[in-house]
């Protein structure tokens, strides 16, 4: 039998396609954010917190790390449900995802800050600096600025992982070719097309987070190396 | 007297650095020669153009009647030929000493276990290691480690030995008991070029010294070239070395 | 409205099963095809290299579930309108695992030191020679950590399977919520099923991983 590919059967649902890619965008980018500063926090407490602080943190990144992200968003949106709180979908989706990369985020920050050597934060100490500014100077700043390469992959690959809250209907770009595709029947195509936004999506998302790091490590810029 | 290596006028460029400017030499069959000379001076690029690790930007270099300047060149064949120590070992860390040095001549000659496994004890006996045969290369000192890699050079039968820098990265103590298996070689009637920082071991055991300088052959004579120097920077070089280095050893 | 009860969780770990079948399915397949495009792409050849690297990013840059999505699409274009979900959900984790082994053990191989290669060709090794017997060895020590390591990231995604109907722990979770709504309930145990299923992995990652560090000095 033949087949007869018809991408123009899609051409009217441009905006559609425009808006899933741009809540796609949204979610990715207030999830990287969120997520980077509760990973960091967590990176810290695993690091050097209390004895309870470590452990609540290690419960929490292996019990994220070890399970599904899709039986994660269901135990968030419906377990919000259950506390007898409407959220949207969108907000649960946020949640789920912020939750999940907070604890890849804080596995990768902890082993920078682990690779930074006593002798720099004794240093540090040596020349009269307070805790708190030996630690963001010299663990946290170099740690981030080490593992930032592995950063980027993280997002990378969370903002492809976003396209798994189409399962509880959050109207990013996967739900959107969802809808297409029972519209117009040629689900072949639709979703060969949202495989290339998708394609095209983590080159921007890479590029965006490759400029960022450069905006923000100088010494990396100065010295040409590599992000 | 027939030539196991001859150079002629090779040049060789890293980008825009000139790093052999013209050299030529010939080593004939049962010499050492000791190529010296400070970092920097092409010396160890010499040796790896010899083993055709390196390409050439012109001249001619014949290695055991490997033409290597030639497109058409056989590595596997001229790898048959010679063998090479290098300055850090490289022994393979998942084998032990025994196997790192039947694998060759198991796999390239086609040498039965049984007779490999013979041949690779004779080797580690000519080089005192046969205690050994049974740990991984980092159960053992830098100097034995050294010693296996020329006793799985030698598994090889080489007609051509090289040796780089081989006891560079060991502690004094330990160079004495590699550069004492290389006396036995040399005695032995093997072919071998080395660069190296031993004056003393050049002076003894030599029968060709060449000090490289800037890219160049600089000055070339036997062991006791080094006790007359002709040029100023030989000269420098030789006092220079023999202050720091050249007594601790030997 | 019935209950969660033991029923539902001999159901459970029922699909469980479904979901270790699939992980081995797509880590046997994956890797196969994982071990070519690595060697592909660290090949002589230009134009397989090219290739390699393609795929690679292919399969990186898109989602798990849009490559399910094409593929039980696609399979029923081609005709195949009966085949069992199985072949689909295989067919798209073994692509899914294959684009991100044969990245993990190409970095596993690069690590071998160049100097390695190089001893190897003057002991007259042929090129194959020293890739089998001595880079690959090398290079399988290295790979094993991240390798189990990547073993969680299969069984976890395998959740997506459930999107083209089958019926593996997720899947079965949402069909037993549909019947009895006690969503939080029943995606706790499934979580649960998950954790233990993936947590001695990661244990074991990591541990192999502690130990090559100290192995190499």
């Amino acid at each position: 039998m033949t087949y007869h590919f018809d991408f123009s059967a899609l051409l009217p649902y441009w905006p559609e396609f425009a808006r899933g890619i741009w809540l796609t965008l949204q979610l990715s980018a207030i999830s990287t954010v969120l997520g980077f500063v509760l990973g960091t926090l967590c990176a810290i407490g695993r690091a050097d917190g209390s004895r309870w602080v470590k452990w609540l943190v290690a419960i929490y990144v292996e019990a994220i790390r070890n399970t599904p992200l899709l039986v994660q968003v269901f135990i968030i949106y419906f377990g919000i449900a259950t506390l007898g709180l409407h959220v949207s979908a969108n907000l649960a989706a946020v949640i789920a995802l912020v939750i999940n990369v907070g604890a890849y985020t804080c596995e990768i920050v902890r082993a920078g800050i682990e690779s930074v050597h006593k002798s720099q934060i004794e240093a540090a100490e040596c020349l009269g600096l307070s805790r708190v500014q030996t630690y963001w100077h010299v663990v946290l700043r170099p740690a981030i600025e080490r593992v930032y390469p592995a950063v980027t992959s993280q997002y990378v690959l969370l903002m492809l992982a976003s396209s798994i809250t189409s399962q509880i209907s959050a109207e990013e770009l996967t739900a959107v070719a969802n809808r297409i595709q029972s519209d117009t029947f040629r689900a072949f195509e639709t979703y060969i097309v949202t495989g290339v936004l998708y394609l095209l999506l983590s080159l921007v998302v890479r590029i965006c987070l490759w400029l960022f790091g450069l905006a923000i490590f100088v010494r990396r810029r100065k010295l040409g190396t590599a992000i | 007297m027939s030539a196991v290596v001859s150079l002629s006028n090779v040049h060789k460029q890293f980008g825009s650095l000139k790093v052999l400017d013209g050299v030529s030499f010939e080593v004939g069959r049962g010499e050492v020669a000791a190529i010296i000379g400070q970092s920097g001076s092409g010396k160890s690029t010499v040796l790896r153009c010899i083993n055709a690790l390196e390409t050439i930007q012109q001249g001619t270099i014949d290695v055991c009647g490997h033409a290597l300047h030639d497109a058409s060149l056989n590595r596997r064949a001229l790898h048959l030929d010679v063998g090479i120590v290098f300055q850090s070992y490289n022994l393979f860390p998942h084998l032990t000493v025994e196997q790192n040095i039947m694998l060759a001549p198991v796999s390239v000659k086609s040498i039965p276990k049984k007779q490999a496994r013979e041949l690779a004890r004779e080797v580690l006996t000519r080089v005192g290691m046969e205690a050994k045969a049974e740990n991984y290369p980092e159960q053992l000192s830098g100097g034995q480690q050294q010693r296996v890699a020329i006793a799985r050079s030698l598994a090889m039968s080489p007609k051509l030995m090289l040796f780089d820098e081989v006891t560079s990265a060991l502690d004094p103590q330990l160079t004495g008991e590699v550069l004492r298996v290389m006396e036995d070689l040399a005695r032995g009637g093997m072919t071998m070029i080395l660069v190296t920082h031993e004056m003393a071991f050049a002076r003894k055991v030599a029968s060709k010294v060449i000090y490289m300088h800037q890219g160049k052959v600089w000055e070339t004579g036997s062991g006791d070239m080094l006790d007359q120097p002709k040029t100023a920077e030989l000269r420098n070089f030789v006092g220079g070395v023999s202050h720091d280095r050249a007594e601790a050893s030997v | 409205m019935p209950t969660f009860s033991l029923v539902h969780l001999e159901f459970l770990l029922t699909a469980a099963q479904w979901t270790i079948g699939l992980s081995i399915a797509a880590f046997v397949g994956g890797g196969l095809v994982g071990f070519v495009v690595a060697l592909a792409r660290i090949s002589d050849l230009r134009v397989l290299r090219i290739a390699a690297t393609v795929y690679i990013q292919l399969v990186q840059g898109t989602p798990l579930l849009i490559l399910l999505f094409a593929i039980y699409f696609g399979i029923a274009l081609l005709g195949y309108t009966n085949l069992p979900p199985l072949i689909a959900a295989s067919a798209g984790l073994i692509i899914y695992s294959s684009g991100f082994l044969a990245e993990i053990w190409r970095g596993c191989i690069d690590s071998v030191p160049k100097t390695q290669w190089q001893a190897a060709e003057c002991l007259a090794l042929t090129r194959w020679q020293r890739m089998v017997k001595v880079i690959l060895p090398q290079a399988a020590r290295i790979a094993t950590a991240p390798t189990v390591g990547f073993l969680v990231q299969i069984v976890k995604n395998t959740s997506l399977a459930s999107v083209v109907g089958f019926v593996e722990l997720a899947q079965a979770g949402k069909l037993i919520n549909n019947s009895i709504y006690e969503p939080f309930t029943v995606f706790m145990i499934v979580a649960l099923i998950y954790f233990a299923i993936c947590f001695p992995l990661s244990t074991w990652s990591r541990s192999l991983e502690r130990k090559l560090n100290v192995g190499r000095r």
